[in-house]
């Protein structure tokens, strides 16, 4: 009875010395909650999303290397792991890195090279594309910057999908190997929409199949998909592009995003779409801090 | 023009390991191109490893093998420094050859 | 009771015109039904693409659909048609549902 009424007694004391600060507090909450939609977007963080991104991932699987998700289904699964430290002693990719090499050094017609289109003459710079360009307002892969350097120079622009595009991007990737991506979102907000309009893409279930990226990446890492071993969302561009033993040869990003899209019976879009670019950009910049590990093998 | 044949050979005791890609089409016969018409059979029919001018390992393929394809072995009976030849014939009566050293 | 013939010639009569009747309805399916058919089916499949979601199994019905039609066998080129518009507008409703539903997957901080 006592202990009751001190109870009382503490709670009309503590009420009236919070009654104005709890007006306040839930006044702030409604307006708040009624806020305008714009205000709770600018305080999107992207920064805070990939740390969440990659938490995710690293308690998902607490005995993986966080390094290793670069390494896809291989961090995930022993004995694929085995066959492909073996094979990486001769790996399948080695002919496409050679003639990728060659393609890089050769000279356009106007005598110049793509290694006057890049910074540090393309070498090592791999691990900052996608870049966001303030000019044209638009997300910059690899592969795009490679066809507008030819173009620039009088050369056609060569298929996003094909051999040499692969080659290429294989050669590039090599010479980043083990830096970590360092993708930027500037202070601009085309760059912000971009990233969340590749978010939006990833989450987004697509195709007669109703998959979304997230399906498959998210939810069922490491899990089989027929024969496949899943590969986590997570440092899934680091290795690209890669050798598939289902294709029998190298293949870059626009190459697997169209597939992946097929996959799921959606109509693929055209290579280096803005969603695919976009696409490309929220991929790699929440994989910010692993390193690449391109160019890749898989099954 | 690059060999199509990449070896690495290493001496490890009585044993030598033996690792080679080989690049090659492998074409099965049963696939067909863009314009629908089928891509004709080229796969490597036979491949050889020779040491002291003697085989010791020889393959004979058709078209279940895949393209570039990819062959380790162990054989006994060579030292570090020795020369391993390895050559191929396809059914196009192509062929090509190298010599490497065993390390 | 002994169902005379003039009744039994009247119900065969009446049995067979609706027979009649009926395939010749069926036999109906002109081209005309068939454009129309196929020009629902890729109204909706070209609004799928504005929202750039189409599936490939709806061009796939649209493919079958002309196909059928450039052999004259309409009624099964309206069938395929149908089955086109229906994907379509499956792959619409898709792709407005998930304007919102998208973000059920995301992960967040």
């Amino acid at each position: 009875m006592r202990a009751y009424r001190a109870l009382l007694d503490f709670v009309g004391r503590a009420g009236r010395l919070l009654s104005v600060r709890f007006l306040l507090i839930s006044l702030a909450t409604l307006l708040l909650a009624i806020a305008p939609a714009s205000a709770i977007a600018d305080d999107a963080d992207p920064a805070k999303e990939a740390r969440a991104f990659q938490n995710y991932f690293f308690k998902k699987f607490p005995n993986v290397k966080p390094d290793d998700f670069a390494n896809g289904p291989y961090a995930l699964n022993e004995d694929m792991r085995r066959q492909w430290e073996e094979k990486e002693q001769f790996p399948p990719y080695e002919f496409s890195l050679e003639a990728g090499k060659e393609l890089f050094a050769k000279p356009f017609a106007n005598g110049k090279h793509y290694a006057d289109c890049f910074p540090d003459s393309g070498i090592g710079i791999r691990q900052n594309y996608p870049q966001f360009d303030g000019k044209s307002g638009k997300v910059v892969t690899l592969e795009l910057a490679l066809n507008q350097c030819r173009e620039a120079n009088g050369e056609k622009a060569i298929s996003y999908a094909g051999d040499d595009m692969a080659a290429l991007t294989a050669y590039m990737a090599f010479t980043s190997r083990g830096k970590p991506f360092d993708i930027k979102i500037p202070d601009d907000p085309r760059a912000l929409e971009a990233y969340e309009d590749g978010k939006r893409y990833f989450y987004t279930r697509r195709g007669q199949l109703n998959f979304s990226c997230a399906t498959c990446h998210v939810q069922n890492p490491g899990e089989r998909l027929r024969a496949e071993v899943l590969a986590p969302a997570l440092g899934i561009l680091n290795a690209m592009p890669i050798y598939r033993s289902e294709w029998g040869n190298m293949g870059t990003i626009s190459r697997r995003f169209i597939t992946c899209n097929s996959q799921v019976r959606g109509v693929p879009l055209e290579p280096q779409a803005e969603e695919y670019r976009n696409l490309e950009y929220f991929l790699s910049y929440v994989s910010n801090g692993l390193p690449i590990s391109g160019p890749g093998s898989r099954p | 023009m690059a060999s199509s044949i990449r070896v690495r050979a290493i001496a490890n005791g009585e044993t030598t390991d033996v690792q080679t890609l080989i690049q090659h089409p492998m074409d099965s016969g049963f696939i067909k191109d863009d314009k629908g018409a089928f891509i004709p059979a080229h796969y490597i029919k036979e491949l050889t490893f020779e040491h002291n001018s003697k085989p010791v390992f020889i393959a004979d393929w058709g078209t279940a093998v895949s393209k570039d394809p990819y062959v380790k072995f162990a054989f006994k009976g060579a030292s570090k420094g020795d020369d391993l030849k390895v050559s191929w014939i396809d059914n196009k009566g192509e062929t090509d050859t190298a010599t490497f050293k065993i390390q | 009771m002994r169902i005379s013939l003039k009744t039994l010639l009247r119900i065969g009569c009446t049995m067979a015109s609706t027979i009649l009747a009926g395939s010749a309805a069926l036999a109906v399916s002109t081209e005309a039904d068939f454009r129309q058919a196929y020009a629902a089916a890729d109204a909706a499949e070209k609004q799928a693409g504005i929202l750039r979601n189409q599936w490939i199994v709806t061009e796939a019905a649209l493919a079958e659909a002309s196909r059928a039609a450039g052999k004259g066998d309409f009624d099964q080129a309206i069938a395929a048609a149908k089955e086109a518009e229906a994907l379509a507008k499956a792959s619409i409703f898709q792709a407005t549902g998930e304007k919102a539903a998208w973000k059920n997957l995301e992960i967040r901080p």
